[in-house]
């Protein structure tokens, strides 16, 4: 208790003006308001982009709760008056693409068919691949992955055609096998890209000291350099996820309609002519293709950030 | 090893053989679909093929008709506008927006996270929603005549005057968080005595960032022209998504005139001879580019 | 007292209770520093001691969490860093890239509206004495990191101030070329005479150009004093062991009465203490530490006398000039440093001597000088 009591006065002693060299005036941090003119523009300029931003978003969760005779009434922007889950299960089990009226249920797991063995195979290929442009080159090593990276830049028009002639050959069109063959190929310049450059920012005395341990080629890619990969792995796979399961393009050459992949499938149910539009129903299925992506990407976070900054900026 | 059966060189073939084993995959990609896929169909164009690909050849026949029929002249020149306003406003957004998030603020990765999202989703999904937002007995034009400007026009998807526009705000919707992130991280790249500097001369910040800093990220302005350049060129889904090439013809693009003539018109000389001049223009992109980026570093 | 302080020298830059936190991290803590006019102040500290922190303050560049700066007697804690009259040259040069070296020294000037007659003269005047006239049409990359350094301290001195801010200035060069732009700014400073405050990990940078040293440590001023007090008399341990190269030898030991001498007694093995200049009466029973510098202890032929003890020699380094032993003795082993001349076989005999007018004792709890 006494204690307590004097403290502040011997505190009030050491700082006080007489032992103080502090004279009146400016002294610490500069005082600044909240509602600086700084933060309201800075503040109000993200603000209303973000607003931009989400906008979509909301629009599309908003209108597949609403039932259809509320979407002719009101607008797009009000919340639900009576939130309905019916959109969401006709979008998934009901909706009709041509003859079929499975909805989206099939597309998605024709989406998880395709897409699962194209990630696995495709990072397979890659990661062996920029292992050995980075750490076992050979002559002309370089003039193929020169001739890859421009590839990237290509058109897919340009060579979707020989594709499907190539496929047709092999007994492959139509089947996923083709499609996941397609998307492993394009997947590659990137993919590999992304692997060549983090084992070459490896330490390459690491390297060397396997060689002259004696490991090979496979023992080395499998003992020391797979362990060391793991976060370029997951970037990777971030990357070929989001990137098959949005394909649109190979999906709607390279199969048959009772094998279309997700995207493909929304197009033809939303974009059919006949029928009445059900603006919920379609919503609903566009969220449903949609949530894949967006799950990776907010589980992801900042590796997203990363395996775009990595593929785009030296890409 | 067997290498080592001639005295001296070891033969050339058999060294790093694994490695050479393990690139095949590569190299099949780069030489048989990249290489020979680009140039079947640049041969390929030069001929008459109908619904199979024949090699009688026609000279520049297929060309002449591409450049006489209107619905290629409205393609590129849908390219052309979106292609540049494109470039121009995902360039300046995404700087402005780097520049915003560059200023110490609060909630950085918040932000970060709503500007990109967009970019994780397909053109497809992202066609679809400005679809449903632009439809004019709905979305944005209805709700505003609601509030009770009742003049107030804007249905690009059903008037094939502004149409792209509408194809453009759904596209820079996607992509501009991908710039943002491309420019945030140049900035992030300079030195932080520069701006420390520029504050002990005391030069205004919209100075130091119009002539010292945007100088300074020049490679990073290429980079990501070049990056959205050559996706501009392939624009595709977000088109058949959004409007299907409509009203009409007023919304079709390059990539789109390719696909329908391959795969609907059976008519693949046309098919080709239209890819063969998205190749073009991406060559056009791309080649100088090169020559500055890789060109340069061999000399530096 | 205090009034003295200002009346008696202008203080050019005056730092009063000057603390900067980042969170919980206290990085500099209520510290005080005055800086005489004209005076080259060198603030030297290992990193993150908080010395790089402390020149950001003085120019503006970061916000103290409390207490004033003054700069020419005018309280500039709030002011921003173009209105405090000072010039700044970083590490890193942080020349304008796409800049040419004469845009680089006037961009400030011309931002500021300064006349274009004036400026002209500023810039003319600016590379005529750190004579960078030829490069003036270059830009930073045609330069090398020399000539980039002397366009920095341009830029510095193109603003006509009165205090200049070096922030390690010279890291980013060669040894070479870092000795040489040593000199040119000792130069510069005596053709000058402006205030300059230099920050450097760099012992020699310190030694060469201070007026004055203030070594750091945790964001603390360890002493501030011209560099032959710092050198011969360190007020603490740390300050013993961070200046001089190679280190300061340690001995811990105890004092102990002797006759009526008081001794320092380290093993078993007394020192005599005479000629040691205390600054409080040394009692005996005090566990102390016994600072020697390799100059200061003298082997075989260079005793002038002192106290004699016998030494093996363990290690010999010769380094040129000079030949640094290795010497055991008392449980100890200490570098004692020779002329280059002077070779001695490893487990040869030597005698030594310690020149106590140049040691330091400190305490060994405080490690405070005594």
């Amino acid at each position: 208790m006494d204690k307590s009591l004097t403290m502040p006065i011997s505190g009030a002693a050491i700082s006080g003006p007489a032992g103080s060299r502090l004279e009146a005036g400016p002294q610490g941090k500069r005082p600044r308001k909240v509602l600086s003119s700084r933060n309201v523009i800075v503040y109000g300029a993200l603000g209303l982009a973000a607003l931009y931003y989400l906008l979509p978003l909301y629009v599309m969760v908003v209108t597949s709760l609403k039932g259809m005779p509320e979407i002719r009434l009101g607008n797009i922007f009000s919340p639900p008056m009576e939130i309905t889950f019916e959109p969401w299960v006709k979008a998934w089990a009901q909706a009709c693409t041509g003859l079929n009226c499975d909805g989206l249920s099939r597309g998605f797991w024709n989406s998880v068919r395709i897409t699962v063995p194209s990630v696995i195979v495709s990072i397979a290929i890659a990661s062996v691949n920029g292992y050995a442009l980075a750490n076992w080159r050979f002559k002309g090593s370089e003039i193929f992955f020169t001739i890859l990276i421009v590839g990237a830049f290509i058109p897919y028009q340009v060579m979707i055609y020989p594709i499907v002639i190539v496929l047709r050959e092999m007994g492959l069109y139509g089947t996923l096998y083709g499609l996941i063959l397609v998307h492993s190929i394009f997947g590659m310049p990137i993919q590999t890209l992304l692997f060549r450059n983090y084992f070459v920012s490896l330490p390459e005395e690491l390297f060397k000291a396997a060689r002259i341990d004696g490991a090979g080629f496979w023992q080395i890619y499998l003992r020391i350099m797979l362990p060391m990969s793991l976060p370029i792995f997951v970037v990777s796979m971030i990357l070929q996820t989001t990137g098959i399961w949005n394909d649109f393009l190979f999906g709607v050459v390279f199969t048959r309609p009772d094998t279309y992949p997700m995207t493909v499938q929304l197009n033809n149910i939303v974009n059919s002519v006949q029928g009445v539009k059900e603006y919920n129903v379609n919503m609903a299925a566009t969220l449903l293709t949609g949530a894949v992506p967006l799950i990776v990407y907010f589980v992801s976070g900042r590796l997203f950030v990363r395996g775009i900054a990595a593929g785009a900026v030296k890409g | 090893m067997a290498a080592h059966t001639q005295p001296g060189r070891p033969n050339q073939l058999f060294r790093n053989l694994n490695s050479k084993i393990a690139s095949i995959p590569m190299m099949l990609t780069a030489v048989v679909i990249f290489l020979g896929g680009t140039i079947w169909t640049v041969v390929y164009s030069f001929t008459n093929s109908k619904l199979l690909p024949r090699l009688s050849f026609v000279g520049l026949e297929q060309y002449e008709r591409l450049w006489d029929t209107p619905r290629w002249i409205v393609s590129i020149q849908n390219l052309a506008t979106y292609g540049c306003l494109s470039l121009i406003f995902s360039l300046t957004i995404g700087f402005l927006l780097a520049a915003l998030m560059d200023q110490k603020i609060r909630f950085e990765n918040t932000f970060r996270t709503i500007f990109l999202y967009p970019f994780a989703l397909s053109f497809i999904v992202t066609g679809l929603v400005w679809q449903w937002i632009l439809n004019p007995e709905f979305g944005v034009q209805s709700v505003i005549r609601s509030l009770g400007w009742t003049s107030f026009a804007f249905d690009p998807l059903y008037n094939s005057d502004i149409v792209i526009y509408g194809i453009l705000i759904a596209a820079l919707w996607q992509g501009t968080g991908l710039v943002m992130c491309l420019m945030l991280a140049g900035l992030r790249g300079i030195d932080e005595d520069i701006w420390k500097a520029a504050r002990v001369d005391g030069i205004p910040m919209w100075k130091t960032y119009l002539f010292i800093i945007i100088p300074m990220m020049r490679p990073v302005f290429v980079t990501t022209l070049v990056i959205i350049a050559s996706g501009i060129v392939r624009i595709y889904d977000l088109v058949v998504a959004q409007t299907s090439g409509g009203p009409g013809i007023a919304s079709d693009v390059p990539a789109k005139y390719v696909y329908d003539y391959m795969f609907f018109a059976q008519n693949l000389g046309q098919g080709f001879a239209a890819s063969t001049m998205m190749l073009l223009a991406v060559a056009i992109i791309i080649v100088p580019w090169a020559y500055l980026e890789f060109g340069g570093r061999k000399r530096g | 007292m205090l009034n003295n302080v200002s009346t008696r020298t202008q203080s050019s830059v005056s730092i009063r209770e000057l603390s900067l936190s980042f969170g919980s991290v206290k990085v500099l803590e209520n510290l005080n520093l005055d800086i005489h006019d004209g005076e080259f102040l060198v603030l030297l500290g290992s990193s993150g001691c908080g010395k790089s922190t402390l020149l950001n303050c003085i120019a503006g560049l970061l916000e103290p969490t409390e207490g004033q700066i003054f700069i020419k007697d005018k309280n500039v804690t709030w002011e921003e860093p173009k209105d405090r009259g000072i010039g700044m040259v970083f590490q890193s040069y942080a020349l304008y890239p796409q800049m040419t070296v004469e845009k680089n020294l006037s961009f400030g000037l011309r931002v500021a509206k300064v006349p274009r007659d004036e400026i002209d003269r500023r810039v003319a005047r600016a590379s005529g004495i750190l004579q960078i006239e030829p490069l003036l049409k270059r830009k930073p990359s045609e330069l090398s990191g020399g000539q980039r350094q002397r366009v920095a301290i341009g830029r510095a001195l193109v603003r006509d101030v009165d205090v200049f801010l070096f922030d390690e200035p010279l890291s980013n060069l060669d040894a070479k070329l870092r000795s040489e732009l040593r000199v040119e700014i000792k130069r510069l400073h005596q053709a000058l005479k402006n205030t300059m405050i230099y920050v450097t990990h760099d012992q020699i940078e310190a030694l060469t150009l201070a007026d004055r040293i203030a070594i750091m440590k945790s964001g603390v001023i360890q002493q501030l004093d011209d560099p032959v007090t710092i050198y011969n008399r360190p007020r603490n341990r740390f300050v013993a062991g961070f200046i001089g190269s190679p280190s300061m030898n340690f001995l811990k030991g105890e004092l102990a009465e002797e006759g009526d001498h008081t001794v320092f007694k380290t093993n078993g093995v007394s020192f005599s203490l005479d000629g040691y200049d205390a600054s409080e009466p040394l009692k005996p029973g005090r566990q102390v530490i016994l600072g020697a510098r390799p100059e200061h202890i003298k082997v075989d032929g260079d005793i002038t006398g002192g106290e004699i003890h016998e030494a093996v020699v363990d290690i010999e380094e010769p380094m040129g000039a000079d030949n640094l032993l290795w010497l055991k003795h008392a449980g100890h082993v200490m570098s004692v440093r020779i002329g280059g001349a002077r070779r001695y076989a490893v487990g040869a005999k030597v005698r030594l001597a310690f020149d106590m007018s140049m040691a330091s004792l400190f305490d060994a709890g405080t490690e405070e000088r005594i």
